[in-house]
């Protein structure tokens, strides 16, 4: 005990250092996880406040669970969360990847950083304002794309109450905000790449793509690995700006737009329905952080450098 | 082939082979593209705003309007009470919530960075536990607002957003990196106390990774509609973003919060709506595209810290 206190008196100042970030964390991280148990209970507020409303909150076992995987919705929002994350997984590495090796061959540097400079914009726009954006092209009546589609006489389409186009256009414009980000990343590391590198291969006589693909690449690798892992870590989550804001929270849309955190959202706030958001929050908890932990683990095996920790 | 001096082996290090100018044509175009298709629903978000409701009613939103106007910003500075007051919110919330994060940042950071801090381990699981697991969103509403009671205040705003474990790793590799012993134990023997050390030595010295965090951290705040749309109904209180979500679907929000001296029928009668909102956009975005190219080079540079590994 005496070891403790001394111990605490020797650490005081970093422990006064991480004073503000613990009190942070306690309520804001943890006492929301020791929530999650609201999942597994009837939610009614108690008048002696929030500890009381917890524990007072009846036990309900798996019924918010059975009730929730019952619906249609539990199925929808769940391959809807796992497609889309995956096409953005592979698509948006892909695209990346690819543009940040063109902007790092580009002869002109100026026009490269330019070039940089403009894809990385829509990343510093919220969905509310991206939302607008689309609208200017997708408006039944002023946008831009029906107009064109007027020039080749084909009849206005209401867009936002077509679900068929969703798809693609979700996934456009999550590469739209997201490929200049992903392709700084990768630009940055590419830059950091040992030219001496390149000089071998050069003197090899590798053409401009082989060093791409025996040099850039490779050194890429662990990047695209630990990056990977991270979007694999949050598959069951959802840039709820993309699916709530673009489509305008559209009822007609949302057998393509509903994905869990929509789901999680529409159930507290519309539905007030406490007992199955939390199910379904924890569902999504609980199978991402399996998931991180598998996915890790796997990559530990095959390749322990690459590993997340 | 080698020799010459050493900026011309540079030259020849950072570009071994030169794309052959078509492939290198090719490239270029394609980045053009992809660079305008970033850029450009801006530019036509801020043409759609001076063109006159008339022309947007007759014709649509067009690139090239016959009838320009600023009504919209006219209308917009009708309704300065609501929009100034939403603008005042989120620079509120952006200047203090940056402030109390980069502190709480940093300092976390920093103690889990130093060898001496004997608990360092179990403070750095407590910050990255919370990347893998979460509480998720309802638990935590129910938090903030039955146990903290911050539902309507502008603390709902600030709290939320403080803390990222994200950026507290990106902060302790930093400071790995940056901060050598060997300064702090002269200061230390030179009889500096750590909080000295701390704000004279190590926060200078880290001063871009703090500058990154900010960035993020100001952001963040700044294009915030989340916390809001989950925690705000008062109307003094709603922020920029979250405004502009309100009039997604009519003007009718901002319409209740107008100058009342202002509200003539006449006006009502030719509310530019879609300008109007196409021009709130464009004050909503004008303060970060017009930063943007300033603050951009600290971003890139944090991005490149932020290549985590524990």
């Amino acid at each position: 005990m005496k070891k403790i206190l001394s111990d605490i008196y020797k650490n005081r100042i970093w422990l006064l250092m991480v004073l503000p970030g613990t009190i942070w964390l306690l309520l804001f991280s943890y006492l929301p996880m020791f929530g999650q148990v609201l999942a597994f209970k009837k939610f009614r507020i108690h008048p002696d406040g929030f500890f009381a409303s917890v524990i007072n909150s009846e036990w309900v076992g798996w019924e918010n669970f059975e009730y929730l995987f019952s619906t249609s919705d539990a199925w929808i929002i769940t391959r809807n969360t796992l497609v889309y994350n995956i096409i953005f997984i592979v698509v948006g590495l892909i695209a990346a990847v690819a543009t940040a090796i063109m902007l790092s061959e580009l002869v002109n540097k100026k026009l490269s950083k330019i070039y940089q400079t403009s894809i990385l914009f829509p990343h510093f726009i919220s969905w509310v304002i991206g939302s607008y954006f689309v609208f200017t092209f997708l408006s039944t009546d002023h946008g831009l794309l029906n107009h064109v589609l007027s020039w080749f006489h084909i009849d206005p389409i209401s867009w936002y109450s077509e679900s068929k186009y969703w798809p693609f256009i979700l996934v456009f414009m999550a590469l739209w905000k997201g490929v200049g980000y992903g392709s700084i990343v990768y630009l940055a590391s590419i830059v950091g790449i040992d030219r001496a590198y390149y000089e071998a291969a050069m003197i090899d006589g590798a053409s401009k793509w082989k060093q791409i693909k025996h040099v850039t690449l490779p050194m890429l690798k662990p990047l695209m690995i630990i990056l990977t892992i991270m979007n694999i870590g949050r598959i069951f989550n959802s840039d709820f700006g993309l699916f709530y804001q673009v489509p305008r929270d559209s009822g007609a849309l949302y057998s393509v737009t509903n994905v869990i955190d929509t789901f999680v959202y529409r159930g507290l706030m519309n539905l007030g329905d406490i007992g199955m958001s939390t199910a379904a929050g924890l569902y999504q908890s609980a199978v991402g952080f399996t998931l991180v932990i598998i996915t890790n683990y796997i990559v530990r095996k095959v390749d322990e450098e690459s590993a997340l920790f | 082939m080698k020799g010459g001096g050493a900026k011309i082996l540079r030259k020849k290090y950072r570009d071994p082979q030169h794309l052959h100018p078509v492939v290198n044509t090719i490239i270029s175009v394609l980045l053009g593209i992809l660079a305008v298709m970033c850029i450009f629903p801006f530019i036509y978000v801020i043409i759609i705003s001076f063109t006159s409701e008339e022309s947007i009613v007759r014709n649509g939103f067009q690139l090239f309007p016959k009838d320009w106007s600023i009504d919209a910003y006219h209308y917009l500075w009708g309704m300065k009470a609501q929009f100034f007051h939403s603008y005042g919110v989120t620079i509120f919330i952006t200047i203090v919530g940056t402030i109390i994060s980069v502190f709480m940042i940093t300092f976390y950071a920093y103690a889990i960075s130093r060898p001496q801090f004997k608990y360092r381990r179990f403070f750095t699981f407590l910050a990255f536990f919370t990347m893998l697991f979460s509480g998720g969103l309802v638990p935590t509403y129910i938090v903030v607002t039955q146990f903290l009671g911050l539902k309507n205040t502008i603390w709902a705003l600030i709290l939320p957003l403080a803390m990222n474990a994200f950026y507290i790793i990106i902060m302790r590799t930093f400071f790995l990196k940056s901060v050598s012993e060997s300064i702090l134990e002269s200061a230390r023997i030179d009889g500096a106390s750590e909080w000295r050390i701390f704000f004279q030595i190590i926060f200078p010295l880290s001063l871009p990774g703090i500058a990154t965090i900010a960035l993020f951290s100001t952001l963040g705040y700044w294009n915030d509609w989340f916390t809001a749309l989950l925690y705000i109904d008062e109307p003094n209180l709603v922020p920029l973003q979250s405004l502009l979500m309100k009039i997604e679907a009519n003007l009718e929000f901002m319409r209740q919060n107008m100058d009342v001296a202002i509200m003539q029928q006449s006006l009502f009668d030719t509310i530019p709506q879609e300008s109007a909102k196409m021009a709130m956009v464009v004050i909503a975005t004008l303060p970060i595209a017009v930063s943007y190219p300033f603050f951009q080079k600290y971003f890139i540079s944090g991005l490149t810290i932020g290549g985590v590994k524990e």
